[in-house]
């Protein structure tokens, strides 16, 4: 289904209006029942559009979409960049890259999202990082974290590592000993294991359609 | 308090508990203003982001903690007679209190586990707002059931559905509904955020707004005498409104999380109505206070009435619409402002309800419904607790602004944007009035718990004493 925004809010509305009018025909808009069975009308109505539009919006944001990456586009070459077509910026995949050194199958890089995705959730990253611009304001947004420049530019240097993804790793598991800022990030006694993991959620995370949030992320004019 | 029915007692006990919680969330709140302040304080021992999941879910349990007890205050009110299954109802607010306990303790002293499903079980889900892990889920819905249950039963047993109650009944029913939305373990985000956002958005801006809308029927009703069918006909209007334009405003937080681009348009439209009823609501409170001309028997609950209709209009209304369009919202999505709207509209809409009830409460437990209770403390708290939202509100929307153009617009969000903006005046000095006013909030609440254990003492002592002569 191809649905135009302006076609839905148009037909909500308008369904609301003549449905409760012919359930309020008669009725006195000063009456409390003339209210009662316009409200009940018009919240049935935006429930069951809300509930339509889910189904389209779970297909489309399901992994292996065009929104959304499946698990092995961690394999892949990722940018952000501006589409003059679309007038934002999207994140663009090309080409093979390894990733810690190899391809990983479908089902490893699964099975590493899916430690990567626990392991923020039970450090609570979120309540002091956004993702996807959500969460709390204490730390920076992870929603393109994987394509900053600063992996490159101070990190690596810093903790001494070849390839930016072993680089994030050996940061994230000394963060209380790297400082880039006042604010120092607490040790969250990441095992390598889960920090790895962490690496290739960020990496995948990168890869979403966020409709061009952060916009004028500086990584694309590198 | 022989005069009140266990119902209410309950309906006390819910609302003592829920203030207690209040301080404690204020106490965290100060916490994790102070680690902005000198972020090696605690480093390492009680991060910065433990003491957040204590200020929010603090926040979130004892509001709703309030609102249950609001409506055990008044179920037996409307109904007449005393609830169905009160002692199941007692049974699991002690159960409640314990599972409380025992997930506090596990934030302050386990705070984190290993990347693994018994982590998010047991210790912390890592979600925010809806950290609980998932036994206490489980938990907090059975006993939400029981609420539930007691309400229809008591309702169903008196014979007679009255136009609150079967508003408060349909939005209980979908309140505790929507918590299930957040039961569940993905590993893709935009899935996770998708339903979260259900979770969130639609009870605050929806079936938590509807609520309050009921409770504050009753309340006018109590502290305004205004007539059944004025009070009833406006809760209709404002379900409508609320309603119409609340579900589909959810879209305002499917801008940037993966999902489709009509969203954009959907939630922009929608989300900007989203003002209206709040505007409804302040009507409906002013004119009948005017009608009445101010008067009446409980002064304090009155005040938190109106501090509530514009609280609610200002922090959701204003504050919302200020960010609520994609073209802004591109830049200040994740920003303080979003603390700063979060703030003025959660005590706005939600704290001024609760402490309302709570003075109407009090009011009939020191023995009169006739007698004007009045005093001079309460006049303190409600002008410094006001002053100081005011200016938290205000600090973080100077930072926030701030922050939207110099890490948005103009840093494009990377690391060094945010530091850029983390070192600018303009976000460095606010933090500091946050957290001065955030310690005049923690005097505003203490004047406040003081007049509510105080006020009204002296007459109820007067009555009992004409009684006794009598
Ligand atoms: C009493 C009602 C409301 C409460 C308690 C409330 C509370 C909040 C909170 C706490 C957040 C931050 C969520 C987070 O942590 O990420 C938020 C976000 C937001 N709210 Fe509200 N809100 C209310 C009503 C409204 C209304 C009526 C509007 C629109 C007119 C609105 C617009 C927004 C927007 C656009 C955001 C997203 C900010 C961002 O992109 O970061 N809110 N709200
Ligand atoms: C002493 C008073 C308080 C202080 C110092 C305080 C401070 C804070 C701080 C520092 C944060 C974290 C912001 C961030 O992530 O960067 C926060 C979050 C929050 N606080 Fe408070 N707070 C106080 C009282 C309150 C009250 C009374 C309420 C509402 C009833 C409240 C509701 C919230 C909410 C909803 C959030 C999450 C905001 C979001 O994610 O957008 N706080 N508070
Ligand atoms: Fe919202």
């Amino acid at each position: 289904m191809n649905f135009n925004w302006l076609e839905i809010i148009v037909f909500a509305i308008f369904l609301s209006i003549v449905v409760s009018a012919i359930f309020v025909r008669g009725k006195s808009w000063l009456e409390p029942n003339f209210w009662k069975r316009t409200a009940l009308i018009t919240s049935i109505i935006m429930v069951a559009v809300l509930l339509v539009l889910t189904v389209d919006t779970l297909s489309k944001i399901s992994m292996g979409t065009d929104r959304i990456p499946d698990a092995t586009v961690i394999n892949k070459k990722i940018s952000y960049v501006y589409s003059d077509e679309k007038h934002r910026f999207v994140p663009k995949i090309e080409g093979q890259e390894k990733f810690f050194g190899k391809i990983w199958s479908k089902n490893e890089a699964e099975e590493l999202l899916n430690i990567g995705k626990m392991t923020i959730q039970s450090r609570a990253c979120m309540d002091c990082h956004t993702l996807l611009g959500n969460g709390a304001y204490y730390a920076p947004d992870l929603t393109k974290a994987w394509l900053d420049p600063k992996w490159n530019l101070l990190i690596k240097n810093m903790v001494n590592a070849k390839t930016k993804e072993e680089a994030i790793v050996k940061w994230l598991m000394n963060t209380d000993k790297y400082p880039t800022f006042t604010r120092r990030m607490p040790n969250m006694h990441l095992s390598e294991k889960e920090a790895k993991a962490v690496v290739a959620y960020l990496k995948w995370m990168s890869a979403i359609d966020t409709n061009g949030f952060p916009d004028n992320f500086l990584s694309s004019q590198k | 308090m022989n005069n009140l029915y266990e119902s209410q007692k309950l309906g006390l006990w819910y609302m003592s508990a829920a203030l207690v919680l209040f301080g404690a969330q204020i106490l965290f709140g100060l916490l994790i203003a102070y680690q902005y302040l000198n972020p090696d304080f605690l480093f390492g021992i009680f991060n910065f982001n433990i003491g957040r999941i204590l200020h929010i879910n603090a926040m979130v349990v004892w509001l709703l903690m309030g609102f249950i007890g609001a409506v055990y205050w008044f179920l037996p009110v409307e109904t007449g007679r005393e609830t169905v299954g009160i002692k199941l109802g007692k049974l699991a607010f002690f159960i409640l209190l314990a599972a409380l306990t025992v997930v506090i303790l596990v934030y302050i002293f386990v705070q984190t586990g290993a990347g693994n499903k018994i982590s998010l079980w047991f210790i912390n889900e890592g979600r925010e707002y809806i950290e609980a892990p998932r036994w206490a889920d489980i938990g907090i819905v059975i006993v939400v059931l029981v609420f539930l249950y007691n309400v229809f039963a008591t309702v169903f047993a008196s014979k007679k559905i009255t136009g609150i109650m079967g508003v408060l009944m349909i939005d209980l029913v979908a309140l505790a509904g929507l918590y299930l939305a957040g039961m569940f373990y993905t590993v893709n985000i935009s899935l996770d955020q998708y339903f979260w956002w259900w979770v969130i958005h639609l009870w605050v801006e929806a079936t938590w707004e509807v609520l309050i809308g009921c409770i504050m029927a009753l309340a006018l009703m109590y502290v305004l005498k205004t007539p059944r069918k004025i009070v009833e006909g406006w809760l209709y209007l404002e379900v409508f409104l609320v309603f119409g334009t609340g579900i589909l405003g959810l879209g305002h937080h499917y801008f940037w999380i993966g999902t489709p681009e009509y969203w954009l348009g959907i939630g922009g439209f929608f989300s900007a109505l989203e003002p209206i009823p709040l505007v409804a609501m302040i009507i409906h409170a002013v004119y009948d206070a005017g009608v009445q001309r101010l008067k009446t028997v409980n002064k304090p609950a009155l005040f938190w009435i109106l501090a509530q209709a514009f609280g609610n209009f200002i922090g959701a209304g204003v504050w919302g619409f200020m960010q609520t369009l994609p073209q802004i919202n591109l830049y200040s999505h994740g920003t303080q402002l979003a603390a700063s709207h979060g703030h003025l509209a959660f005590f706005g809409a939600y704290v001024t309800t609760n402490i309302a009830v709570a003075y109407i409460m009090v009011h009939k437990i020191r023995g009169g419904e006739v007698k004007l209770m009045d005093s001079k403390l309460w006049k303190y708290a409600y002008v410094l607790m006001i002053i100081s939202i005011i200016g938290m509100a205000g600090s973080m929307m100077v930072a926030g602004f701030a922050q939207t153009e110099i890490e948005r617009a103009v840093g494009g969000s990377t690391w060094q944007a945010y530091i850029n903006a983390h070192l600018h005046p303009w976000m460095v000095e606010p933090m500091y009035w946050r957290f001065g006013f955030g310690f005049l909030m923690l005097i505003g609440y203490i004047l406040l718990i003081v007049d509510l254990l105080t006020i009204g003492k002296k007459e109820e002592k007067t009555a009992v004493e004409e009684v006794a002569h009598a």
